[in-house]
């Protein structure tokens, strides 16, 4: 939601990246408030998990140019488990399964560690036993979830499930949920949506990133951008995606390129 | 090296062999075994089976058996004990320790030397008769020490759940121990067996083991091997199984310890519908090495084998694998898979993994594959992103990568021992902080 006295919580200023030598993100702006939630959408190739993944420090990634502000610090400087502990969390496209660690044992650590980060009061196995299954019960999740190895054999609305557990156990500033509705059929997306509108509030922002308008209809967006050629190419409401989703991509390409002869 | 000297080498080590026993064809396999040593030389990376395995340092000490063992206090030996255990056979340096031992009803679980009149034909059916000594002077050593050993003797349709816990105490710096057993599992039987392999001191003495497992029909053997011998030991150890008409034997085998080890493990699947699986994991670090040969032999239709060997290796450790599968001509519907994972840790770190096939069957499914690598950089991401710092993330990861093998054990108290040992290591590996499991 939109909240007139907010602060900028995130700020994206001309930021080019590359992978192997070859540039993905060019120039990218964006601004996120407190409060809301913006959708980043765009075809395949545009940009939107580099992005992703450059703001939580995928080493894979190189910054070339421009900066990031999150909270007014730079956030480029920072390592990955730095950002974490400041409050920067990504929902991964593909969680990755660690055979032979139990969930709780992963859950637990990566919680105390982000709250010994934070100057706040770790939780003992038994606490946080209690604590993680209040979650829980926020996205349906069965308590067997504690016992299996983290992400392993879990379906693929399963693995979403558990990162947005993730997100609830982290309490993050900036959520990025990279291609969360992916793989997920339409109780999952119930679930995991309505896990994520749970965890909004006032004082943190949540920005998708998803190929699809599907989503949407379940986490209603502020702000819509379009993503081609790794920057964003068009801002609109949520009414944006809907006329996404009826026309496909390739007219803003094709508006673009006649804004573009039209100013010259 | 010189074949002169090593042979020498293994004439020394046979001095102070243990007494004649009273059966004639016992001592006979002894003194065949005695003759076979004596045309064996110490093998050099010449060989192919020990190409990448270099026992030169193990030439230039010398090691002797104990004649008696030296007395342990009840809570020595506890350290190590599995309380679970339905029975237990100590051996201190190779000698068995009655008072640390104890069995249990219905079971045979006793010393070797003093049973072996008891139980003669079934003994003397599969003693020496699976783990053959042609080829290798190491079986063919323990072979002429035969005295002191385990012996288990399951009942037909006998079902323990409880493990059988056998452990083996090196207390002398160049001792040299022969530990032995021989498992008889009878038709419809189950049972699990502990081998534990433990050092009082980190000193150097030779360990060289020989395991004999016979599995009639339908018997279910879920074999445990932890090797936690001091860094500075020598461990060899050969193991030979046999699988009846659809049998069924797990094998787990952990190697911590010893400066070199050795492990060859061999399964006959010598009856149709018979089942194997071969679980390995060697953690090891500095100047370790440890080698392990598995010989899987389909040689009856429809087996089943399964096996995943792991490495974790640090330092300028060498771990060696060398996993041979054959599927004999009328072993069909033979299914097979084979996986060889190798991590390394360091830039100094090396493996040499060799899957080997040999199919002469025509109607069977066989899978193999071989990894080696570093840490997974979105792995390492992942839990970075989650706020572990880059170390407790590569900790996390390596302990996991081992606990896949570890968490296999069918006895918690050693799972958990051991998942404690793989921390330990994994956190020594790295500097600064390990993660709080």
């Amino acid at each position: 939601m939109i909240y007139q006295d907010s602060k900028t919580l995130l700020a994206v200023r001309g930021l080019h990246a590359t992978v192997n030598g070859i540039e993905i993100l060019k120039g990218m702006d964006l601004t996120v408030r407190s409060g809301e939630v913006h959708a980043i959408m765009g075809p395949n190739g545009s940009g939107k998990s580099t992005f992703a993944k450059v703001l939580a420090g995928h080493p894979a990634y190189e910054v070339s140019g421009g900066e990031v502000l999150f909270e007014g610090g730079k956030l480029l400087e920072l390592k990955p488990e730095e950002r974490a502990r400041a409050g920067v969390f990504l929902g991964f496209q593909y969680p990755i399964e660690i055979p032979g660690v139990a969930n709780s044992q992963f859950l637990r650590l990566a919680y105390n560690t982000v709250q010994a980060g934070r100057g706040k009061d770790e939780l003992d196995p038994l606490e946080f036993d209690d604590f993680v299954r209040e979650k829980m019960k926020l996205l349906e999740m069965n308590p067997d979830f504690l016992d299996r190895s983290v992400n392993e054999g879990f379906s693929g609305g399963e693995k979403k499930r558990n990162e947005i557990l993730q997100m609830a156990l982290l309490e993050p500033k900036l959520a990025i949920l990279d291609e969360t509705d992916s793989g997920l059929d339409i109780d999952a997306l119930r679930i995991v949506a309505g896990g994520v509108n749970a965890l909004a509030n006032r004082d943190n922002a949540i920005v998708l990133v998803t190929h699809y308008q599907r989503l949407l209809n379940y986490i209603v967006p502020d702000y819509v951008h379009v993503m081609d050629s790794g920057r964003i190419v068009k801002t609109g409401g949520k009414e944006l995606a809907l006329e996404l989703e009826a026309r496909g991509y390739d007219w803003v390409g094709a508006e673009l390129k006649a804004g573009v002869r039209a100013s010259t | 090296m010189n074949t002169a000297s090593t042979a020498g080498y293994l004439d020394r080590l046979l001095q102070g062999r243990p007494p004649a026993s009273s059966l004639p064809w016992l001592n006979q396999l002894r003194a065949n075994a005695v003759d076979r040593v004596g045309a064996l030389t110490v093998p050099t990376t010449r060989d192919e089976d020990w190409r990448f395995t270099d026992i030169s340092p193990l030439t230039k000490l010398s090691f002797q058996p104990a004649q008696r063992a030296p007395q342990l206090a009840p809570a020595t030996v506890d350290r190590w004990a599995v309380p679970e255990a339905a029975a237990r056979l100590v051996f201190i340096d190779g000698i068995y320790a009655p008072r640390h031992s104890f069995n249990h009803a219905g079971l045979t679980a006793e010393n070797l030397a003093s049973n072996t009149i008891g139980h003669g034909a079934g003994v003397q059916a599969h003693l020496g008769r699976h783990a053959g000594f042609e080829h290798n002077a190491f079986t063919a050593l323990n072979t002429a020490f035969l005295h002191d050993g385990a012996l288990i003797v399951v009942p037909r349709d006998m079902t323990l759940a409880a493990p059988v816990h056998l452990l083996f105490i090196a207390t002398r710096k160049h001792g040299a121990s022969y530990p032995r057993c021989l498992v008889i599992a009878e038709s419809g039987s189950a049972v699990t067996v502990v081998e534990d392999f433990v050092a009082l001191d980190n000193e150097a003495y030779l360990t060289n083991a020989v395991t004999e497992m016979a599995l009639a029909g339908n018997a279910q053997v879920r074999h445990v091997r932890v090797q936690r011998d001091s860094t500075e030991a020598f461990h060899f150890a050969d193991c030979a199984v046999s699988l009846a008409r659809a049998s069924r034997y797990h094998s787990i085998s952990v190697a911590l310890g010893a400066r070199i080890s050795r492990h060859n493990l061999r399964a006959l699947l010598a009856a149709e519908g018979a089942e194997c699986t071969i679980d390995g994991l060697a953690l090891i670090g500095g100047r370790q090495l440890a080698d392990t040969h598995t010989l899987i032999d389909h040689a009856m239709p429809q087996g089943v084998s399964r096996q995943l060997h792991k490495c974790i290796v640090d330092g300028a450790a060498r771990a060696v694998f060398n996993g041979n599968i054959m599927v004999r001509a009328g072993a069909q519907r033979t299914d097979s898979s084979q996986s060889s994972r190798n991590l390394l840790l360091s830039g100094k770190a090396r493996v040499d993994t060799k899957p080997q096939l040999e199919i002469f069957a025509d109607d069977v499914k066989c899978a193999h594959g071989a990894t080696v690598g570093q840490l997974d950089v979105d792995e390492v991401f992942y839990l970075k992103s989650r706020g572990l710092s880059d170390t407790a993330a590569r900790n996390l990861l390596t302990y996991a990568f081992g606990a896949e093998v570890i968490e296999r054990i069918p006895v918690a108290s050693l799972r958990s021992r051991l998942e404690e040992a793989v921390l330990a290591r994994t956190q020594t590996a790295a500097t600064g902080t390990a993660p709080q499991l």
